[in-house]
């Protein structure tokens, strides 16, 4: 019994052994990066698993900053990053880098007023000003200007941010540094940010729950993390003036504007972008390659998820909150994708 | 027989100097990865309340403050609890509750943070701005309870650090108080002493020991992470305030260590790690003195009972 049974593994094996020399095409490629487009990678690495089974693809999602430490140092094949890199990272990098954006994201104005439930209206001045302290009360007339026929109370404002280094975080900040001079001077763009007032909360679900908590605050959290948890959330003024909600519509109509402009390499900002239907808080997460990788079949297999990914993977953008990319930078991509080596 | 006892002995020296090893090599590590920010802010670093990633400032003594005025804090809360708690199981309860007890503190020990941190922002929080609501306007006048009523502060992080810190010191004291031998008690007793002043002895007997497990229970308050940053507002200001949201080095680290890209910035977050090593160290060596300090002067009250040495053996 025994020796059938030690037998049969010794069989198993073999079989397994032969099975890997015959698909030895099977190729593993690994990545790292930003967190908030995890979902959506997630789900893309496995459906694309299901259709090429020959090709699997690792993700670790652990945050922009060690996305692009990891990618420097070419510890993985590819990065993910929810800021582009900065020149000098790019420098330091030991070949060129190029940035493809995946999908989108934005960034809304989530707060706990009692007995006030209309939709508030705000505008990135007012924001600024809010973030760096200097409005203090929710009936201040900058607020209630905008808000005309709502009843604001002459309560404190709490600010709420992220204490964690964040990608909701730059996107934040870099709305309000380009719409407040004063904003840009005194606080400035990162990932995190020395904040001049207000309390940290860990994550979206840190910031959420100090919000809905706390009578009287005000903070920011991700469109889809307002989205799947039903928070209801402020509209802002976009650059052509008027107020917009951020929805999945919004959001690529902002990428959309920004797609006439498009730099070649990608790295854009699209907060307070022109245009009507424009949500201002908007960005791209990008994906971070090499453009002459050193192991050609990755960069084959990569090269071909991303086409997947850019046209027909974009369909799962809607499910899980994420706003597809519009055609025109598709297209853009599409041409830019053939500048990455695969042989 | 000889050379097996030789190789026991070496084997277990390995083992120990494995440790010493661990240790070194942990705090070389953390001055090579700080050096940029060692080089650039020198002594500033622990001086400076500034931390600002943008600008590439940074001083580390917010945090310092932080995560030493919230371990002091819960470890004023929780040591007098923790000894009762040890007091109550070892010499009072009655032996049908005894288990029960030990089991529930265990629990409390087992729970990972994030439960803690969670718990803190939905239950504590909401309790404690409550509470900092109905203080009278006279006593917010203090610079202890200063600032608006937020919740989330330093109080709510001293709380959730006692509670985590109780079953740590309570269960080490436990036992420190069930090896003190019965003989000490006998002879309280026997003496004409009250079970209040017994029981007295016995701490005192076991007074290094207690002291060790505080200082456990203080070890566990410095490094907490996740339930603290959950509660404490992750305001890097140095306050003497109750209800300021304040940082702790753990805490920072923790935020902001995955997204940090650049150099400096990088070098910064890991000298916060070795600032934290370095007064972890001083910590414990200090405990240490004091535990050396207290044996040594109870070694010069028993000199005159060296009879008790052969009877005993």
């Amino acid at each position: 019994m025994r020796s059938s049974t030690s037998r049969s593994i010794v069989a198993a094996a073999l079989v397994a052994a032969l099975g890997a020399t015959l698909g030895a095409q099977r190729i593993q490629i690994n990545g790292a990066g930003a967190t908030f487009p995890n979902p959506i990678y997630s789900k893309w690495f496995d459906e694309y698993n299901k259709a090429h089974p020959n090709v699997a693809i690792n993700y670790q999602s652990v945050g922009s900053g060690a996305g692009i430490r990891q990618i420097q140092a070419q510890t993985v094949f590819f990065g993910a990053s929810d800021g582009p890199m900065t020149n000098e990272q790019l420098q330091q990098a030991p070949g060129k880098i190029l940035h493809f954006p995946t999908v989108l994201g934005a960034v809304v104005p989530v707060y706990n007023i009692p007995n006030v439930t209309a939709a508030l209206k705000f505008s990135g001045p007012v924001l600024a000003d809010i973030f760096l302290g200097k409005i203090t009360k929710w009936n201040d007339p900058q607020i209630s200007k905008l808000n005309a026929g709502v009843n604001l109370p002459a309560t404190d404002i709490t600010v709420v941010h992220r204490s964690d280094g964040s990608g909701t975080t730059y996107i934040w900040v870099d709305y309000l540094s380009k719409v407040a001079p004063e904003f840009l001077k005194k606080v400035g763009v990162n990932t995190a940010v020395n904040w001049p007032t207000g309390v940290g909360g860990k994550g979206n679900e840190g910031v959420a729950g100090l919000v809905r908590q706390s009578p009287g605050s005000l903070g920011y959290v991700e469109l889809i993390y307002a989205l799947q948890n039903k928070i209801s959330y402020g509209s802002v003024q976009s650059m052509a003036g008027e107020f917009v909600t951020a929805s999945v519509q919004t959001v690529t109509a902002a990428a959309n504007e920004a797609s006439s402009k498009m730099p070649a390499d990608f790295r854009v900002s699209i907060t307070n972008a022109p245009g009507n239907g424009v949500y201002p808080i908007s960005s791209f997460t990008w994906l971070l390659l090499y453009e002459n990788p050193k192991d050609k079949a990755q960069s084959k297999a990569m090269v071909d998820f991303l086409k997947w990914a850019l046209t027909d993977g974009q369909r799962y953008c809607g499910d899980l909150g994420y706003a597809p990319l519009p055609e025109s930078v598709v297209k853009l991509e599409m041409a830019a994708l053939a500048r990455v080596k695969t042989s | 027989m000889r050379s097996k006892d030789l190789g026991f002995r070496v084997a277990t020296g390995a083992f120990a100097l494995v440790l010493v090893a661990l240790v070194c090599a942990i705090g070389f590590e953390l001055a090579r990865q700080s050096m940029a920010s060692i080089q650039k802010f020198g002594f500033n670093f622990w001086r400076t309340d500034v931390w600002d990633p943008v600008a590439g400032q940074f001083g580390a003594l917010p945090f310092i403050w932080g995560t030493l005025y919230s371990s002091i804090l819960a470890l004023a809360i929780a040591t007098p609890i923790a000894l009762g708690i040890a007091v109550f199981i070892a010499e009072l309860c009655p032996a049908a509750l005894r288990q029960p007890l030990v089991f529930l503190t265990e629990l409390l020990a087992a729970i990972p943070s994030i439960v803690y941190g969670l718990w803190g922002i939905f239950v504590l929080v909401p309790a404690i701005r409550a509470f900092e609501t109905s203080i009278p306007g006279a006593l917010r006048q203090l610079p202890l309870f200063s600032g608006p009523p937020l919740g989330v502060g330093m109080l709510s992080a001293a709380l959730i650090l006692a509670v985590m810190v109780i079953p740590f010191t309570s269960s080490v004291s436990r036992e420190v108080l069930k090896s003190v031998p019965a003989a000490q008690r006998e002879g309280a007793y026997a003496l004409g002493a009250t079970r209040f002043e017994a029981i007295r002895a016995a701490l005192y007997y076991a007074r290094t020991g207690i002291v060790g497990a505080v200082m456990l229970g203080f070890g566990r308050a410095l490094g907490e992470t996740m339930a603290v940053t959950m509660v404490i507002g992750n305001n890097p200001r140095v306050s003497l305030s109750l209800f300021a949201p304040q940082y702790t080095m753990a805490a920072v680290i923790a935020n902001e260590f995955t997204e940090a890209a650049d150099e400096l910035y990088l070098a910064a977050l890991v000298e916060i790690g070795l600032v934290l090593f370095i007064i972890t160290l001083v910590v414990n060596s200090l405990s240490r003195l004091l535990i050396w300090s207290m044996t040594r002067s109870a070694v010069v009250l028993q000199t005159p009972e060296p009879t008790e040495t052969p009877a005993a053996a």
